[in-house]
């Protein structure tokens, strides 16, 4: 497993996304409100645009969750499923938060 | 082509017009009427008085239907099938409605020649124009109508006078408890109530002039203007002179199927008569056009009596009866310091409701009249104190619209069936509700019971609504989303309540939009200041108050496309909006822009977008008012105000409305004494035309007016609710709107005032801000592990010689 250094822990605000560029993949990355950093694919498969990690994140019935920013549907950040739509499901990616520095694996 | 000609162009007309359309009716359809403008809305009339305009309460004339406006119908010849029109071409039919009305019913006492009568915008003109020189007023008639008439007096300034023959008022509605009830409300506004009492003759003095009523028993009531609103006569000299069947007391005798006596020839409305009863009320006349309209459609519709219940709101009394007025037994409850009489009747068992009464509060009909007939849901006491609120379960078969005959059942399909989620898709789906609006709080029971949310909890993070959210923000004073999630709420909230709650910090702290934890609250628009588009690019609109802008600027937006390559296109607002633009590249925009003058127009945010004008006084030859500098001022007043949905304005220089302003949520219209200001306009999805608020002000007025609508708006309305909407469920509509907004009904006016004066005196340019600001800035980068590197997936094609995404599926 390879892991690649993103961006540093405090970059990140509580419930908001970031997007990275890790072996040519787009990585939508998100701090929820506990301290957890979630990664998924940056691209929403409703509309093929690369934009999930500027979406709206929040909890349903207590799972962790982003809102598309083009047409609302939402995905759990710890599945990738469309909770909307669940035949729908963007990639996970594992993270870690070591020393105040953020990595993510998109190796499987 | 079957032709079809309506005589008469009332409400029932109207309505009969849209039914035949409804129901694909492909055939010729001419309306003639005898009034110069179409049919309008009766049981509005007394608002016409009030300022509201002859348009405002007109139908629209629906598309393909010929209408022959001032026209009289002089004779039928019914073997030719041909109308005879006052000097014009007559009209041939197959097949002829008679629409013709009512007249009052003027007694024929000495002077009544004198007397005005209470039934046409014509009637009330006159009526206007005898109260300019007078100081009292009599009505004769202390029914329904007559009561409308007395109102209309009264807001007319003029000591007002009721004569009713009948021991007490309403004898139709209310029993005699009810009437004294009644009664003492009306007293107690000032207004003299002579009831047991008959005319004798209208007195004129020396001049020539009504100098008022004189009663059998010899009183004289000193007044210059008399009203005769005692009843009512069907209009059916075109049916007896053409030989159909008449009534015993008159009326065009119809069967079940609306037909006359002659198969080719309905009537409909007031002027038939059905088992000896003529219909004045505007529900059954509905029922009775749309049995029309489905007979001449070849449907088997039947019209069989009406429910006559009525509830309504006379003198601001609540007044309402529904079923019989008798009953084997019978419970009342009585407040004669409140002013409140109810009584319910039912069956010797107890077990049937019959029928009910109400003066003073009217909160149980809405429950009740549905049940005429049936069991009783509750015990009586309860149903008089409560209505029995929404633990009933209605019938399917219950009628909860009787103006439009819309049962629960047909509600109830229309929610589960047709996927209506709040009132007024009930009300564009069923028609229920649009007439009277009184079974408006049962159509939201309906709602609630069918499990719909009706806008009460926003999400399943708030049990709240947005107006009690931002009531809990503003009087416990908190400051952040997370505060309010831990005290308020649960989870961490969602697309929906962020959003939501973000707006009413907005509104009520006025900080910026991505100040601490703010910012994780916006949906991705506010985030970035900008509109995000279909390929994940925004689009950049800056600020161009009232459309007015110089060729240097317009220079500069040019410049600043060109340069990032950007599509450019103009909006329906008057502005210029620039497409394509990576979050990279938005500050850098931003830059040149902020520094050539300009700043964030806000097309981004539930808030004021634009307010529009038409080129006004200064340059239009026709102009009567400066439409520019005034939508400048308002833009600029009332510019990065956040609300619930977004803001639309406009301002035209004179009545040719050429900004559209009826299309926004606030329009002004120049007059030659001011402004006009409309309200609740919207164009879009559901277009509406605003509706008059307040004619002539001054400037000072129409902004302190606007100051109030737009805080009451942002205060009370649901998420994403436009004002539109929004004023289609203030219960009360325009009249509550303006006793709030107006007259301070509920002491509000010193607060909202002074919160706009905080809005103006805080507001700040967002993109500036985020410029001056490093940390904001960081954030608009594509990846934040690549600040430079833009963002492969962004890509273009050419099309007529500017940028167009290509979205990689």
């Amino acid at each position: 497993m390879t892991w690649v250094n993103v961006c540093g822990y405090a970059t990140l605000l509580p419930e908001r996304g970031v997007c990275a560029l890790v072996d040519g993949e787009q990585v939508a990355l998100f701090r929820t409100h506990d301290g957890v950093v979630h990664a998924l694919g940056n691209r929403d498969p409703f509309s093929g645009a690369y934009v999930l990690s500027r979406g709206i994140v929040g909890t349903r019935k207590g799972e962790p969750t982003v809102a598309s920013p083009l047409h609302k549907q939402v995905f759990s950040l710890v599945t990738g499923h469309c909770l909307d739509e669940p035949s729908v499901a963007v990639p996970v990616y594992r993270t870690r938060v070591d020393g105040g520095t953020v990595s993510v694996s998109v190796s499987v | 082509m079957r032709k079809i000609v309506v005589v008469g162009y009332g409400p029932a007309a109207h309505r009969l017009v849209e039914a035949l359309l409804e129901r694909g009716f492909d055939g010729a359809i001419t309306v003639i009427g005898e009034e110069p403008r179409p049919a309008y809305d009766r049981v509005a009339l007394t608002s016409y008085l009030s300022g509201v305009a002859a348009e405002e309460l007109s139908y629209p004339v629906p598309p393909g239907v010929v209408t022959r406006l001032n026209s009289r119908v002089t004779g039928i010849d019914r073997r030719a099938r041909l109308v005879a029109v006052e000097g014009g071409e007559p009209e041939p039919y197959d097949v002829l409605v008679l629409a013709t009305g009512s007249r009052p019913f003027v007694p024929p006492v000495p002077g009544a020649e004198h007397a005005h009568v209470y039934r046409t915008i014509g009637d009330l003109d006159a009526i206007r124009l005898a109260a300019k020189e007078a100081t009292d007023g009599v009505v004769v008639g202390g029914g329904l109508l007559g009561l409308e008439a007395a109102d209309a007096l009264r807001g007319l300034g003029l000591r007002t006078h009721i004569v009713e023959m009948s021991p007490w008022l309403m004898p139709r509605q209310v029993d005699e408890g009810g009437g004294a009830v009644l009664k003492a409300h009306i007293e107690a506004l000032g207004l003299s109530v002579h009831t047991g009492s008959g005319v004798q003759e209208v007195v004129t003095g020396h001049d020539g002039r009504v100098a008022g009523l004189r009663t059998p028993a010899g009183t004289l009531i000193e007044a210059q203007v008399v009203v005769f609103s005692a009843g009512i006569r069907p209009r059916d000299e075109l049916a007896r002179e053409s030989g159909l069947a008449l009534g015993e007391r008159g009326g065009v005798v119809v069967d079940s199927a609306m037909r006359t006596s002659d198969p080719h020839v309905y009537a409909i409305g007031e002027c038939a008569v059905r088992d000896g009863m003529v219909y004045g009320l505007v529900g059954p006349c509905f029922t009775m056009a749309e049995v029309a309209a489905d007979r001449i459609t070849g449907g088997g519709a039947t019209f069989d009596g009406a429910d006559l219940s009525t509830r309504l709101k006379l003198l601001g009394v609540e007044v309402a009866q529904f079923g019989a007025m008798e009953g084997a037994l019978d419970v009342t409850y009585m407040d004669p310091v409140a002013g409140v009489y109810k009584k319910l009747f039912i069956s010797d068992d107890a077990g049937t409701l019959l029928g009910g009464i109400c003066v003073g509060d009217a909160s149980p009909y809405g429950t009740l009249r549905p049940y005429v007939g049936k069991p009783l849901p509750a015990p009586p006491a309860d149903l008089l104190f409560t209505g029995g609120g929404a633990q009933l379960d209605l019938p399917d078969d219950a009628q909860v619209c009787s103006c439009n005959n819309v049962s629960a059942g047909v509600v109830r399909s229309a929610i589960t069936g047709q996927g209506c989620a709040d009132v007024a898709g009930l009300k564009a789906c069923t028609r229920a509700g649009t007439t009277c609006g009184s079974c408006v709080p049962m159509l939201r029971q309906l709602l609630e019971k069918a499990g719909v949310e009706t806008g009460k909890g926003l999400c399943e993070h708030f049990e709240h609504s947005r107006a009690e959210l931002f009531d809990i923000v503003r009087v416990r004073g908190i400051g952040t989303f997370s505060q309010l999630i831990a005290e308020h709420g649960q989870g961490r909230g969602c697309d929906v309540c962020k959003p939501a709650v973000a707006s009413i910090l907005a509104s009520l702290h006025h900080g910026h939009v991505l100040e601490g934890e703010n910012a994780a609250l916006q949906d991705t628009n506010d985030h970035f200041l900008a509109n995000i588009q279909k390929n994940g690019t925004y689009s950049v609109v800056p600020r161009i108050p009232g459309g007015e802008i110089t060729p240097d600027k317009l220079i500069v937006i040019g410049e600043v496309a060109r340069d990032f390559g950007l599509y450019t296109k103009i909006t329906g607002g008057q502005r210029i909006d620039l497409f394509g633009a990576r979050v990279d590249q938005l500050p850098q925009i931003w830059r040149r822009l902020v520094d050539a003058g300009f700043e964030s127009g806000h097309a981004y945010g539930k808030a004021l977008r634009t307010v529009k004008s038409c080129v006004g006084s200064t340059w239009c030859r026709y102009g009567v008012q400066d439409s520019v500098g005034l939508a400048i001022a308002l833009e600029l007043r009332y510019r990065g105000l956040r609300s619930p949905h977004k803001l639309k304005s406009a301002v035209s220089g004179c009545a040719r409305e050429c900004a559209e302003a009826r299309s926004k949520d606030f329009g002004v219209i120049a007059t030659e004494q001011g402004w006009n200001l409309y309200v609740g306009g919207n164009g879009g999805f559901k277009p509406r035309h605003a509706d008059l608020f307040a004619a002539d002000l001054t400037t000072e007025e129409l902004v302190r007016t606007i100051d109030r609508f737009l805080m009451f708006y942002i205060r009370t309305a649901d998420r994403l609710q436009r004002t539109s909407a929004w004023l289609e469920s203030l219960d009360g509509g325009l009249g509550y709107l303006r006793s709030v907004i107006v007259d301070d009904a509920l002491g509000i006016c010193a607060d909202l005032d002074a919160h706009m004066e905080r809005h103006v005196a805080a507001y700040a340019d967002e993109w500036r801000a985020t410029l001056e600001d490093p940390d904001k800035l960081s954030r608009f980068v594509s990846f934040v592990n690549a600040p430079g590197v833009p963002d492969p997936s962004i890509v273009f094609e050419t099309e007529r010689d500017q940028i167009k995404p290509v979205v990689m599926s």
